[in-house]
C-alpha cells in the first residue's frame, strides 16, 4: 500500500513529491505555513491541487492531467486532527462505529468493532459517554480509535498532540506508538519528539517545498540544512573535511570526531550542542575549539539561557548571562571541547 | 434560575419595557374587547370550524413544502460557491420585504389561469387558482424565507469540519447529511418550520389575492377573521384570540429553554 | 431607586405623548359662517364605490366654496363605521348601504337624519371578449362557468342573494371576495369568467371589464345615505356638502357614474 505523491498549488507556493512505503509512519516537520496542512489536505482529498498525480497502493487519489478525482469518502484515508471533532450528537461508541456503518457493516457488528477499538486504546469504559462529557486527552483518543475503526489504508494525523496538556501528551505518545507500529501514516507536527517516537522517516517542509528528508535519526542527529538543525536544537557548521575535523567556510579550523566515514576534502557538515558550547568575554585558553561571534539575543529557556550569536548558540546560566554582561551587539567567544563536534557528510 | 439585569443599564430594560409594552398592550385590548358570553358559540360556528381547520391543514402542508424545498436552498447557498450567489440569496429572502398582496398578484401572474406556467396547466386540465391548492403555494411562498434564513445561518455556524471529518472516515455526501449535517443542525430546523408553520397561518394578503376566498376551500382563519369584520366584529374578535393562541402555544412550544442546549454545549467549530 | 424612577417617568411621558396624539381634534377651527362665505376644514369618509364621484364633488363644493378644504376617506363601509364609532374624526358619514348607516344612527353619532342621495343596482361583469360567452343571469350557474361574487357580509353580496333568491339561481361561486375591488380583479384577469359588481363599478372599470345588464337586477335595488356628523368641528360645512351632493348638481355626477336616482 504505498502512497506516491506529487502536486503543485499555485496560490499556496506548494510544489512537491514525496512517497510513504507501506507500513511506514512519515513525519513531516516545519514551520506555520509551509504547507504541512495543505499537504494532509491534498492527500485526503478535501483540496484539489492545481497540478499533480497521487496514487494508494495504485489506486488513482488524483491526476490532474487525466482530469481524475476520488472523493475524500472512497479514498480509504483517515484523517486525525489537533481538535478531536467527536460528533457532538453521538455517542463515543457510536462515534467509533460511524466508520464502519457508513462503509456498511450492520449496526451491531459496527458497535462491535468499536468496542475492540475503544479496548486497543485504553477507552473503553467511555463507550457509553457523550462528547461533551470527555476531557481533551479522552476525546483525542476517541479519536484515534474512530480514525482506526474504519480500517483506513493511510492514516493521516495533524498534530495529534498539539492541543493535549503536557501531562497527558506522553500517554498518548505511547498509545499511537502502539497503533502505528505497523500501519502506514504521515504525521504531522512542530515536535521533534513525536518524530522521534513515531515516524521510521522524516520531512522537512519550508515554503511549500520539501527541504530535507530522510531516516529520523539521520535528519534530526545530523542535519544538513540550517532549518532542520534549528528544529533539531542543534548548531550547525559547513566546510570541508580536515583529518582532523573540519575547517569552516569562514576558514577556522575545527577539531573533532567523524560520526560517519567523509573521505578529506569532501563537503562536510558538522553539529554542536548549545548546552556543550560556553561564552567568554576574552579568547579561551586550551585547545578547545573556539570562535567568534556577536550576540544576537538572548532567550530564557526553563533554567538556562540560550545565546544567540551569527555562528553558534550556546546555552549558559542566568548567572554567566549576567556576569558577562551578555546584550545584543556584545562581541564574545565561543569555545566548545573537540568531543562535542560530530562531523559527517554534507549529503 | 437567578433573576436580575444581567448587567444592562436601567434604562435599557426600560426602553425594552416599552417595547414589550407596545407590543402586549394591542394583544390585551383586544382581549377586553372579546364577548365572553359568546365565545364558544362564536368559535365553534360552522364557518369558524371550517376557517380553522382549513388554517391548520394548509399551514402544515405549507410548512413541511418549505422544509423540503428550504433545506437544500439553504445547504446550496451556505456551502456551495458560484458565480451571483449573492444575488440569489438576496432574491430568494425576497417574500420577507415584499408585501404579501404583491406576492400574490406574482403568484397570479404565474400560477393563474393566464400565468406563465399556469397556462400550460389549464391545458392540462390543472386548475391552481381558487383551489386549496393555491392557499399552499401562498404560504409557502411567503414562509420559506423564514426557513432557509434560520437554517443557513446554522449551518454557517457549525462550519464544515464535521462534515470533513465524516468524508474520510468514509461516508459519503448523502450519509453525511443524513447523520452529521442535518442533525447538527436540526434545533435551527426545528425553529424554523416552527417560525414558517407560525408565518404561513397567519398569511393573508397572498391568499387573498391568488387564492380567492371560499368556506372550506380557501377562506383560511385570517379571511374569515376579515369577513366577520363586517357583520360581527365578535366574531372577528373572538377568532383573532383564537389565531393569537394558537400562534403563542406554537412558537412558545418551539423555543423552549435547553431545547438543543447538549447540541451546542458539544459543538466546538 | 432614584433611576428606577426615573425609568417609571420615561414610559409614563411615553404613554401620554401617544395618548395626545390619538385624540388630536381636526385641524380646522369651525367659524359660524358668515352669510354667503363658508369657511372650514371637513373630513368626508366615503364607501369605497363612491371614489370617482365624490372626488369630483368634492372638487365642485371647493370650486363653489373657497375657504372650504374637502378631506376624503374612502374605505368599506363597515370599516368606516369601525372607524367612526372608535372616534375617528369625521365630519359626514356616505355609505353603501342603509345597514351601515343604520349602525352610526343608533349609535347617535349623526346630526339630522341622513339623506338618500343615490341608488345601484347590479350588474354582470365579464373579461374582455366575454370567454365563456355569458348572456344571462341563469348563465351564471353554469357548471363550467367560475364566477366570482361578494361575499355575504358586504352589501353587494347580499343584493346578490336577494336577486339569487328572486330569480331561483343558486349561482355556486369559486370565490366569495370581501370587496368590490376583488371581484373585479378577478374579472379583468381573466381568472374568473364572471363576477356580479355595481353598475358604477363596470363604468369605472372602462375597458378592463364588459358589463352585461340583466333585467332581474331591479330586485336588488342598494340605496346610499349621505348623513353630517355629530362631532363635526365644522357642522356648517358639513351640513353644506350634505345639501350639495344631494343636490341636482350633485345627483348629475352621480348620474353620469351610472348611479340611479334615489
Amino acid at each position: 500500500m504505498t502512497l506516491q505523491f506529487e502536486a503543485r498549488v499555485g496560490e499556496r507556493g506548494f510544489d512537491l513529491s514525496f512517497q510513504v512505503a507501506p507500513g511506514e509512519t512519515v513525519a513531516v516537520l516545519g514551520p506555520n505555513g509551509a504547507g504541512k496542512s495543505t499537504l494532509l489536505n491534498l492527500v485526503a482529498g478535501l483540496l484539489r491541487p492545481d497540478a499533480g498525480r497521487a496514487t494508494l497502493g495504485g489506486e488513482v487519489l488524483f491526476d490532474t492531467a487525466a482530469g481524475a478525482f476520488a472523493a475524500p469518502h472512497i479514498r480509504g484515508i483517515s484523517m486525525l486532527a489537533q481538535d478531536a471533532l467527536l460528533f457532538p450528537h453521538l455517542s463515543v461508541l457510536e462515534n467509533v462505529a460511524f466508520g464502519p456503518r457508513s462503509a456498511g457493516v450492520r449496526a451491531a457488528a459496527a458497535r462491535s468493532a468499536a468496542r475492540d477499538w475503544l479496548a486497543e486504546v485504553d477507552a473503553l469504559e467511555l463507550a457509553d459517554r457523550r462528547p461533551a462529557e470527555l476531557s481533551g486527552g479522552q476525546a483525542q483518543r476517541i479519536a484515534v480509535a474512530r480514525a482506526l475503526a474504519s480500517e483506513p489504508r493511510l492514516l493521516l494525523l495533524d498534530e495529534p498532540m498539539a492541543a493535549l496538556d503536557v501531562s497527558v501528551a506522553p500517554a498518548m505518545r505511547r498509545m499511537l506508538r502502539r497503533v502505528l507500529a505497523d500501519r502506514a501514516a504521515i504525521v504531522v507536527t512542530h515536535d521533534i519528539l513525536d518524530a522521534f517516537t513515531l515516524a521510521d522517516r522524516v520531512i522537512v517542509l519550508d515554503g511549500g517545498a520539501i527541504v530535507d528528508g530522510g531516516v529520523t535519526a539521520q535528519v534530526l542527529e545530523r542535519p544538513r540544512i540550517r532549518f532542520t538543525a534549528g528544529l533539531a536544537g542543534l548548531n550547525l557548521l559547513t566546510g570541508v573535511r580536515t583529518a582532523g575535523g573540519l575547517v569552516g567556510d569562514d576558514g577556522v579550523e575545527l577539531r573533532g570526531a567523524a560520526a560517519e566515514p567523509v573521505a578529506v576534502g569532501a563537503r562536510a557538515a558538522a553539529s554542536v550542542r548549545p548546552s556543550a558550547v560556553e561564552v567568554s568575554l576574552l579568547e579561551p585558553d586550551g585547545t578547545r575549539n573556539r570562535m567568534r561571534g556577536t550576540v544576537r539575543d538572548l532567550e530564557p529557556r526553563g533554567d538556562l539561557v540560550r545565546v544567540r550569536t551569527e555562528v553558534l548558540s550556546a546555552d549558559v546560566t542566568p548567572a554567566r548571562a549576567a556576569e558577562l554582561d551578555l546584550a545584543a551587539g556584545t562581541p564574545v567567544w565561543l569555545a566548545f571541547p573537540e568531543t562535542a563536534l560530530s562531523v559527517y557528510s554534507a549529503g | 434560575m437567578r433573576t436580575g439585569l444581567g448587567g444592562i443599564p436601567r434604562w435599557v430594560a426600560a426602553i425594552a419595557a416599552v417595547g414589550a409594552l407596545f407590543v402586549l398592550l394591542p394583544l390585551a385590548a383586544m382581549t377586553t374587547r372579546v364577548n365572553w358570553a359568546e365565545f364558544l358559540p362564536l368559535i365553534t360556528s360552522e364557518s369558524s370550524v371550517a376557517a380553522l381547520l382549513l388554517s391548520l391543514r394548509t399551514s402544515l402542508a405549507a410548512t413541511a413544502l418549505c422544509v423540503l424545498l428550504g433545506v437544500p436552498m439553504a445547504l446550496v447557498l451556505a456551502r456551495a460557491r458560484f458565480r451571483g450567489q449573492r444575488i440569489l440569496r438576496a432574491l430568494v429572502l425576497l417574500p420577507l420585504v415584499l408585501p404579501p398582496v404583491v406576492g400574490g398578484i406574482a403568484l397570479l401572474y404565474t400560477f393563474g389561469r393566464r400565468g406563465l406556467i399556469g397556462q400550460g396547466l389549464e391545458v392540462l386540465g390543472v386548475s391552481i387558482a381558487f383551489s386549496t391548492t393555491a392557499v399552499v403555494l401562498a404560504q409557502t411562498f411567503v414562509a420559506l424565507p423564514f426557513l432557509v434564513l434560520s437554517l443557513e445561518g446554522a449551518l454557517r455556524t457549525v462550519g464544515t469540519r464535521y462534515e470533513a471529518v465524516g468524508a474520510t472516515l468514509g461516508a459519503s455526501p448523502t450519509t453525511v447529511l443524513r447523520r452529521v449535517t442535518l442533525p447538527l443542525v436540526l434545533p435551527a430546523l426545528l425553529s424554523g418550520a416552527v417560525l414558517s408553520f407560525a408565518r404561513a397561518l397567519g398569511e393573508f394578503g397572498a391568499t387573498l389575492t391568488f387564492a380567492g376566498s371560499l368556506q372550506g376551500t380557501t377562506r383560511t382563519l385570517p379571511l374569515e377573521i376579515y369577513l366577520q369584520r363586517e357583520t360581527s366584529p365578535d366574531t372577528a374578535v373572538a377568532l383573532s384570540l383564537v389565531l393569537v393562541v394558537v400562534a403563542v402555544v406554537v412558537v412558545g412550544f418551539a423555543h423552549r429553554e435547553g431545547a438543543g442546549a447538549h447540541l451546542s454545549a458539544g459543538l466546538r467549530s | 431607586m432614584k433611576a428606577t424612577t426615573a425609568s417609571a417617568a420615561l414610559i409614563l411621558g411615553l404613554g401620554l405623548a401617544l395618548a395626545g396624539c390619538a385624540g388630536g381634534a381636526p385641524a380646522a377651527t369651525g367659524r359660524s359662517a358668515s352669510p354667503g362665505s363658508l369657511e372650514g376644514s371637513i373630513t368626508v369618509f366615503a364607501a369605497a364605490s363612491l371614489k370617482g364621484t365624490f372626488t369630483e364633488l368634492a372638487d365642485g363644493f371647493e370650486a363653489e366654496h373657497p375657504g372650504t378644504t374637502v378631506e376624503l376617506n374612502f374605505a368599506g363601509s363597515s370599516d368606516l363605521v369601525t372607524q367612526i364609532t372608535e372616534g375617528a374624526p369625521a365630519d359626514v358619514f356616505a355609505s353603501a348601504d342603509t345597514k351601515n348607516m343604520a349602525k352610526v344612527t343608533e349609535a347617535a353619532l349623526a346630526d339630522g337624519d341622513p339623506v338618500d342621495f343615490a341608488t345601484n343596482t347590479l350588474e354582470i361583469v365579464v373579461p374582455p371578449g366575454n370567454p365563456a360567452g355569458i348572456e344571462r343571469f341563469a348563465d351564471l350557474a353554469r357548471d363550467d362557468a367560475k364566477v366570482v361574487v361578494c361575499a355575504l357580509a358586504v352589501p353587494c353580496g347580499a343584493a346578490t342573494s336577494t336577486v339569487e333568491t328572486a330569480t331561483g339561481v343558486d349561482i355556486a361561486p369559486v370565490s366569495e371576495e370581501s370587496s368590490v375591488t376583488d371581484v373585479l380583479g378577478k374579472v379583468a384577469s381573466g381568472e374568473a369568467d364572471a363576477g356580479l359588481v355595481y353598475v358604477t363599478d363596470v363604468i369605472a372599470a372602462g375597458d378592463a371589464v364588459e358589463g352585461i345588464a340583466f333585467d332581474e337586477s331591479g330586485e336588488a335595488v342598494n340605496t346610499y345615505p349621505i348623513a353630517a356628523l355629530r362631532d363635526s368641528a365644522s357642522p356648517e360645512v358639513a351640513r353644506a356638502f350634505v345639501a350639495f351632493v344631494a343636490s341636482a348638481a350633485g345627483r348629475r355626477v352621480l348620474a353620469d357614474a351610472g348611479f340611479g336616482a334615489p
